[in-house]
């Protein structure tokens, strides 16, 4: 790979790995938000208010972190992948515009009157704009994971003079992975969501475990996460089946196989030898990835082998895909734990809130290590069959991309640290009723 | 009969920019404006344009969509070449949007950093902009008049971007404030009419394209209406503001009526200029022009989203009519 190939990648990991954090948050925080404010305007309760209004400025400011790297990414197809739009455009163009027109102006418009508006329009209205800007962010990730799950599975594509265009537009959107990551997606919100709300709400009840409110948001996220980890667990499997279906060399990277042959076994963990293609360290569960994967001990899987040269690295693929899954193991068992201790209105140890406080960003971790599996385990493709990344980089001179590279890592970085300092101060503080 | 899908599309394109440049022109321009007022000016200031600034920048997300979906060769091309100054936009948007929330939650030193971040990010993208439209119209020639060009737009753009948001401060707040914008208003009246002269003259120099355009009797003395309207809006806005300071009666909206009318006209100006080419004397918006297919998927989704798009955006201006009032999140 060339330089600015390499550099083009960065930047645009850098800025899309950045700019996911924060939808992942506010997609479902939307609607946690919903969910508090319907509580108050049926309780009237100010304890639920103060809640509200709490979480309405964590929500303020990741949504307004969202928008600013969001209108980056609009610019950067352009500018270090111009063929892509080139060679898929009429694909993805009409996936991303339906995205604008049917999300983002509502939600940013809904925004305006949720966070300013409360004393202007009548409660109903209110909730109702709620509502909206919930609607809209998972209106934006339908449109976006249309398109993303499209360039890991294309389907419903023709061409006409020389041109890819969507034959069928039913096909395009719901591709053969669509639903699986979809919903892969929101769930991965939502306990992202889930883990910053009861977090935070830990990091407050350190300093005043008497906080009503903190309590009952501390309870709200540790549910929710104690429902949507195991759900995450089941629909992450068929997802992963989906996968070995449709885009079998991700599959191999992920478990680390070289070789097709037949009874593989499961590496649980090794260091994955690229040049000599073999598993350094390995430790194995012999036949166990025949099993999984087939349900069959016996079963032939595809290699890495089965692919070259068109395979994915496979060592991130390996690492990330066990990030992912430990972080989420961990995530199942304290959320569990946590709805334990918080049963009939107790209060967890302070080693447990401790460790929830810690946990506050797991979801991002496990967010970021996910979409490397997905995202290096389509390569070299772009399109998986249809495009390859390196066809797809612009023209921007090595310099160029170095400079911007720089400017975006030192304004995401005091980004970044602002955001936390401003959100774990907002939480220290608590909601005040 | 059979739509000319390029030619509608370089028009909603055309409206998204437009919408785009006035709106968060206004937001830009009063971002710019913060270090000309007290702390407890600045607070009216943030809150007049708190509810809308996110909806605003979305314009610019769809115009720039738009030339991405129905003109990817050019959205390539015309990205490409401005890949500096965009990257300086961008990082100007995100320090004032973030600015926006958190200045608000900071205290002490850490809230006059913010203020002035928002007023640096602010000022940054509307020069970058202003960079953007001088190299775009001259077809990124380079050379030293061309840079110079663009530096001079650049400038122009920010006084444009402070006429728009002191009149929208003239139209959201009164007493104390409101005079103050009456005279920033003023004093950006003067930038615009200085840009927009030295632009209108300098394009034309700059551009065989653009002069033969225009310098063409008779058709000039038609064209030189719009030179003409532009001027007349520009004395209104002068003598609306005076009028004001001078505590005649004046309705409190309509210098920010006369600044859009500039911007508009202004725009037509440019437009004309450029049609039809999407990159100046290189590609004309058919020779750009993605596969019919997928603009008219597009097309129909515009025409069923855009009805609902107005209703709630003017929605939302009507739940935010009046005086802006401090204190945010209330």
């Amino acid at each position: 790979m060339d330089d600015v190939l390499v550099l083009a990648r960065a930047q645009f990991g850098l800025n899309i790995g950045f700019h996911i954090l924060f939808p992942s948050l506010t997609i479902a925080l939307g609607w946690i938000l919903l969910y508090f404010r319907v509580q108050y305007a049926r309780s009237g309760d100010a304890a639920w208010l103060a809640t509200y209004k709490l979480w309405t400025k964590v929500f303020a400011l990741s949504f307004a972190m969202g928008v600013v790297s969001g209108i980056t990414m609009s610019f950067q197809f352009g500018t270090n992948w111009p063929g892509f739009m080139q060679k898929v455009g009429n694909i993805a163009g009409p996936l991303l515009a339906y995205e604008v027109l049917t999300a983002f102006f509502l939600e940013a418009t809904f925004l305006g009157v949720m966070l300013f508006g409360m004393n202007r329009v009548p409660g109903w209205m209110h909730v109702f704009s709620a509502a909206m800007v919930a609607i809209g962010t998972t209106v934006s990730a339908f449109w976006i994971l249309a398109l993303n799950s499209w360039m890991q599975t294309p389907s419903g594509q023709g061409v006409d003079a020389l041109q890819i265009i969507a034959g069928d537009w039913w096909s395009v959107i719901f591709n053969p992975s669509f639903p699986y990551r979809f919903t892969h997606m929101l769930l991965a919100s939502g306990l992202t969501a889930a883990f910053v709300v009861a977090g935070l709400s830990a990091w407050r009840l350190l300093r005043a475990g008497e906080d009503v409110s903190a309590r009952k948001t501390l309870r709200t996220g540790l549910v929710l996460a104690a429902v949507l980890a195991p759900l995450q667990i089941a629909v992450g499997d068929l997802h992963g089946l989906n996968t070995l279906e449709h885009q079998p060399a991700k599959i191999a990277a992920i478990e680390a196989i070289w070789k097709t042959e037949k009874g593989v076994p499961l590496v649980l963990f090794a260091v994955p030898n690229e040049e000599k293609r073999t598993n350094d360290f390995a430790v194995e569960i012999p036949e166990g990835a025949s099993l999984i994967l087939r349900h069959d001990a016996d079963a032939e899987l595809q290699g890495i082998d089965a692919f070259a040269p068109d395979a994915p690295p496979v060592a991130p693929v390996f690492f990330a895909f066990r990030a992912m899954v430990g972080i989420g193991v961990l995530m199942l068992a304290l959320a569990w734990a946590g709805v334990w201790a918080t049963r009939r209105g107790l209060l967890p140890s302070r080693r447990l809130l401790w460790t929830l406080s810690g946990f506050t960003f797991a979801g991002w971790v496990a967010t970021l290590a996910g979409w490397l599996v997905a995202e290096i385990g389509r390569q070299p493709w772009l399109v998986t069959g249809v495009l390859k990344t390196a066809d797809a980089v612009g023209a921007a001179s090595g310099a160029a991309l170095g400079a911007s590279l720089t400017g975006y890592i030192v304004t995401y970085a005091g980004m970044l640290t602002a955001y936390m300092v401003v959100l774990t101060h907002l939480a220290g503080k608590g909601a005040q009723a | 009969m059979s739509l000319d899908l390029p030619l509608v599309f370089s028009f909603l394109m055309g409206l998204a920019v437009l919408m785009y440049v006035v709106l968060d022109g206004y937001d830009l321009g009063v971002g710019m404006l913060m270090p000309a007022a007290d702390s407890q000016e600045q607070e009216l200031m943030v809150a007049s344009i708190g509810p809308f600034w996110d909806a605003n920048e979305t314009w610019l997300v769809l115009g720039v969509g738009i030339l991405l979906v129905a003109f990817p060769v050019a959205h390539g091309i015309v990205l490409g070449a401005l890949y500096l100054p965009v990257v300086a936009m961008l990082i100007g948007l995100m320090l004032r949007g973030v600015a926006f929330e958190f200045r608000v939650k900071a205290e002490g030193w850490h809230r006059e950093l913010w203020n002035w971040l928002f007023w640096f990010g602010s000022f940054l993208a509307s020069f970058a902009q202003g960079l953007m439209l001088g190299r775009y119209i001259t077809g990124f020639n380079s050379g030293f008049g061309y840079y110079l060009f663009a530096l001079l737009v650049g400038a122009a753009l920010c006084g444009g971007y402070v006429l728009l948001g002191a009149t929208w401060l003239i139209l959201k707040t009164e007493g104390g404030l409101q005079k103050k914008a009456l005279g920033w208003a003023r004093w950006g009246l003067l930038w615009v009419a200085l840009g927009v002269a030295l632009v209108s003259l300098a394009t034309p120099l700059a551009s065989q394209t653009v002069f033969a355009r225009w310098f063409d009797f008779p058709r000039t003395l038609a064209l030189m209406l719009l030179p003409l309207a532009t001027l007349a809006a520009g004395v209104f806005v002068w003598l609306a503001a005076g009028r004001m300071e001078r505590g005649a009666p004046e309705p409190d909206w309509t210098p920010f009526a006369g600044a859009v009318a500039i911007f508009a006209l202004a725009f037509a100006g440019l437009a004309y200029s450029l049609f039809p080419y999407v990159v100046m004397d290189r590609m004309t918006i058919w020779e750009a022009a993605s596969h019919p297919s997928s603009l008219k998927v597009i097309l129909a989704g515009v025409v069923i989203v855009l009805p609902f798009l107005i209703a709630y955006t003017a929605f939302a201006y009507r739940v935010f009519r009046g005086k802006a009032r401090s204190g945010l999140y209330e």
